[in-house]
């Protein structure tokens, strides 16, 4: 990778090109177990987008703070603090989703994205860098997780962020249970690797 | 009959893989063959049940004495993490047929989300030591379980033409979607 990238194609790059979840098949957990609706994949995303910038930028700052023995476990004490914060914020002000997104909150911690991209990206280029880096991917994640929750609910059940399409009698109930978060996936990252391969 | 129910609602009905959605990666990632699932499945439920005791005993003497349980996620995890190099060193120096079947596994299974949700689920289902043990283990069987079937799946898949752009990935995905169907069938036995 060359280092003369300007700012915009380092966001970019993690919306479209390596999209986390479509291209590199990371944070496979919480793609398939959140997304029963499209407000809660969305969420999901974006939870993980504030753990992955906030996480990518504290890191860039410790980058020659931090000694090479022991990166990984600092790395992973920074992004559980701040996986932390999101839980406690979360609890306090949208109790409801906090529930039904339930135990993934606290898995983000162990989501190879946010691990991945402090490794890979974080502990080499400087903050804003770094910032825009975790921006463009947990926006690409987000979106990634709201494309699919938006597939399952109309399926599911007609409905789009709750807004009805059609009536909820003709829906493919399997849709927004287990079975259908994989089937979904599936077809999805089907559906992209064409469009890909067609470019 | 308490500990009976626990086990075949991990195994079966909730099935860690399959229902919940944990440990998806590595359920993709090493089921292309079925020895290797089996060595995965072996060094999951070893780490499993020793991770979910430490961190259930941490809990009940550290974290819930002194009111800190908002620290929960950041302590468990490093738990984890201490315990599978510590595993990973014991086990070379006592046992290193054991070591070499399940090596290349144990560096993977920190950020293998099963070990951090078991042990999170446990406290939140107010298990008692013994019952936790059990729910660990037998969240390992069916974690096994599912990946050893889906391996033998994916060996014969490999064998079949596939359009070009299901191959890899969507197929196991849509493979996996069909196995979560069948493993439906057990809701409501418990």
């Amino acid at each position: 990778m060359s280092n003369k990238n300007s700012s915009f194609s380092v966001l970019l790059n993690g919306l479209i090109k390596e999209n986390p979840t479509f291209v590199l098949l990371l944070g496979m957990c919480p793609t398939l177990g959140t997304t029963s609706s499209a407000i809660n994949g969305l969420s999901m995303g974006l939870a993980t987008t504030f753990v992955l910038v906030c996480s990518n930028a504290v890191i860039s700052l410790l980058k020659n703070i931090i000694p090479d023995k022991v990166r990984i476990p600092a790395f992973i004490v920074v992004i559980a603090t701040f996986v932390t914060i999101v839980e406690m914020v979360m609890q306090a002000y949208v109790p409801a989703l906090f529930e039904s997104l339930g135990l993934f909150i606290p898995l983000i911690v162990v989501n190879c994205i946010v691990l991945g991209r402090a490794e890979a990206f974080a502990a080499k280029n400087n903050v804003f860098r770094s910032l825009l880096d975790g921006l463009g991917m947990g926006l690409g994640f987000a979106f990634a997780l709201a494309l699919l929750g938006s597939v399952r609910e109309l399926l599911g059940t007609g409905k789009i962020f709750d807004f009805p399409v059609y009536p909820e009698s003709y829906g493919i109930l399997i849709m927004v249970l287990a079975p259908g978060a994989f089937i979904a996936l599936g077809y999805l990252i089907a559906v992209i690797n064409k469009l890909r391969k067609a470019e | 009959m308490t500990y009976i129910l626990i086990l075949i609602s991990a195994v079966f009905v909730n099935n860690i893989v399959l229902a919940q959605f944990l440990g998806i990666c590595p359920f993709l990632g090493v089921s292309k063959k079925i020895d290797t699932a089996l060595g995965m499945g072996g060094a999951v439920a070893f780490v499993m049940t020793i991770a979910t005791i430490f961190t259930f005993i941490i809990q009940k003497t550290v974290l819930e004495p002194f009111q800190v349980g908002f620290l929960q996620t950041i302590v468990f995890i490093l738990i984890i993490a201490a315990l599978v190099q510590l595993v990973e060193i014991i086990l070379k120096k006592i046992s290193p047929v054991l070591y070499q079947a399940l090596g290349v596994f144990l560096p993977l299974i920190t950020t293998n989300c099963t070990i951090l949700g078991v042990a999170i689920m446990v406290i939140q289902k107010d298990y008692n030591l013994l019952e936790s043990v059990i729910f660990a283990i037998s969240s390992a069987i069916g974690f096994g379980l599912a990946l050893i079937i889906f391996a033998g799946i994916r060996e014969q898949l490999s064998m079949v033409k596939l359009p070009k752009g299901m191959e890899g990935t969507p197929v196991a995905l849509l493979t996996a979607g069909l196995l979560a169907m069948a493993f439906m069938g057990f809701s409501g036995v418990v």
